[in-house]
């Protein structure tokens, strides 16, 4: 193998990580405030991209324009699930929720399916982003380029949403105690409501640089980078932002390795997913930077 | 300030509360007392809108307040601090406070100097997180929370619970002083001779019902009172 094509998917790696890692931000926040894992997650990134497609193909708005539309129509999306299908459900057991999130995700799937076929479409060629860029012998796009930059950003943003503002304080004291939030006269709806915001625009975001790299929609392209992701989520140590981003560079980076060095095992680029949540779940079943689980009483 | 009504209050299938009537004047510190399973914190919770009553009335200032949601009632002026302190482990001590402040708009940087003149204690350890403080010190970051809301009133959860006496006598100095700055208090104790002690009006709480009530001193000389819940038999 040579300098260049190790450099080449060294730098693939850093971009499918970051889509992960952006996707990954979404299950890990849902999980710090509702202990849900929010398996609909995965197929909201799913409508984000047809989402996309509607706007550029169908209505020809340019990119700029339709992503603003996406993003917005994407955390629209996210709140609606959250108040019809996880907020009627507050005070049950936990696993009720989590059936209802399963059952999102099949709706949504399905629902897909009916709309707009199972026939993949096209996803809508961003010439600022698939134009190819080289340095010597190595190119790669420049969503390549700026996905991990746009990632890395948004984390940022994130975590100052978190920890500098008086919503991410409440999002922080009602992760581990709802009923004391509500005694300091805190909104845990409102709380909720801009966790799923913030993971559902992320989502969106996700699907723009997802479709540049990988330019197919289908109703079920949401499920693998749902389960991945949700694996960073955990590898990372889950309720925490940063290791979520951590979880997913280390999958992709540990994927595209996978293809390079061993291209023989091409086949078990997915499988490796869950070979590292096996591992992780028997080595270190609070993730990398997960801290102590204390269950909420 | 604050009149309850024929309370009912059914939890799970089990009706905790079976009818009580108390009132709590202002600027007093009024206690209730009683076993274990008694009421006496679904009470509390009932107040802060945390529990829907069955039936009965609340009123507040003059003003129905039953049945409102948590957030209206601490808008109102009513702050509940809960039975095993419930600091916010996770966030520091600084914050802690702050949270205590959610609904108010105004600058809070008066409030929280108060807290700490109250508590020198907090103000050293402001920027450690709150679950590394011990008992005590959690405990004081609780009432320092619940000051943070400008309270008209205060309810307070067994604030004795767990702590060694030393620490004890220093939280009922601190309600007392709170009490004397204003703010009416509700106390819920099973340290029943510390909490007549600081208590203008005590009332006894026995299964769901009041059996008992009168001035701090009137309880305190109660051969009842003293047989069941002070431990100091006649014999």
């Amino acid at each position: 193998m040579t300098f260049e094509i190790f450099m080449q998917q060294l730098a693939n790696g850093i971009s499918i990580g970051s889509l992960y890692a952006l996707i990954a931000i979404g299950y890990t926040m849902v999980y710090g405030i509702l202990r849900l894992i929010n398996f609909a997650h995965g197929d909201i990134f799913m409508m984000a991209s047809y989402f996309m497609v509607f706007s550029m193909v169908n209505f020809g708005l340019p990119w700029y324009v339709s992503m603003v539309i996406v993003i917005i129509a994407t955390i629209l999306l996210g709140v609606l699930v959250e108040k019809t299908a996880y907020k009627p459900l507050r005070n049950a057991p936990r696993m009720s929720i989590m059936i209802s999130a399963i059952g999102v995700s099949f709706l949504l799937e399905n629902l897909a399916t009916y709309l707009f076929t199972g026939v993949p479409k096209g996803f809508p060629d961003i010439a600022i982003l698939t134009q190819a860029i080289s340095f010597g012998n190595i190119s790669f796009s420049v969503a390549t380029l700026v996905t991990p930059i746009i990632t890395l950003i948004l984390l940022y943003v994130v975590q100052f949403i978190t920890n500098k503002t008086k919503i991410g304080m409440a999002m922080r004291a009602s992760s581990i105690d709802f009923e004391t939030a509500r005694l300091m006269g805190i909104n845990i709806n409102r709380v909720i409501s801009t966790t799923f915001v913030i993971g559902s625009g992320l989502a969106a975001v996700g699907a723009i640089l997802w479709g540049s790299k990988y330019p197919s929609v289908m109703p079920l392209m949401g499920v693998m980078p749902g389960l991945k992701c949700f694996i960073a989520a955990v590898l990372g140590g889950i309720g925490n932002t940063t290791g979520a981003v951590l979880g997913g560079f280390i999958l992709g980076m540990a994927e595209i390795m996978l293809v390079t060095f061993l291209p023989s095992l091409t086949g078990y680029r997915d499988a490796i997913a869950f070979i590292i949540l096996i591992v992780v779940l028997l080595v270190k079943p609070t993730g990398l930077l997960g801290e102590k689980v204390t269950d909420k009483v | 300030m604050l009149e309850i009504k024929n309370l009912h209050v059914n939890y799970g299938g089990i009706s905790a509360v079976k009818g009580i009537n108390m009132s709590v004047p202002e600027k007093s510190i009024v206690t209730l007392i009683g076993a274990n399973g008694a009421g006496k914190s679904t009470t509390l919770r009932t107040i802060a809108g945390l529990v829907k009553p069955s039936s009965g009335e609340i009123i507040f200032q003059g003003e129905n307040i039953t049945g409102k949601d948590t957030i209206d009632i601490v808008a109102k002026g009513i702050t509940l601090v809960p039975e095993g302190r419930r600091v916010f482990a996770n966030l520091t001590v600084l914050e802690n406070l702050k949270i205590g402040a959610y609904l108010r708009k105004e600058s809070i940087e008066d409030s929280i100097k108060n807290v700490f003149d109250l508590f020198p204690r907090l103000k050293e350890r402001s920027w450690q997180l709150a679950g590394t403080l011990s008992g005590g010190e959690q405990q004081m970051l609780a009432v320092g929370r619940a000051l943070m809301a400008k309270p008209k009133l205060i309810m307070m959860d067994e604030p004795s619970l767990g702590l060694a006496p030393l620490i004890v006598n220093g939280i009922f100095d601190i309600i007392k002083e709170i009490n004397k700055l204003g703010t009416t208090i509700l106390l819920i104790e099973q340290n029943a001779n510390k909490a007549l002690k600081v208590a203008d009006y005590g009332y006894v709480l026995e299964t769901g019902k009041i059996t008992m009530e009168g001035t701090g001193l009137e309880l305190l000389k109660n051969e009842k009172v003293k047989d069941a819940y002070l431990g100091s038999s006649k014999k």
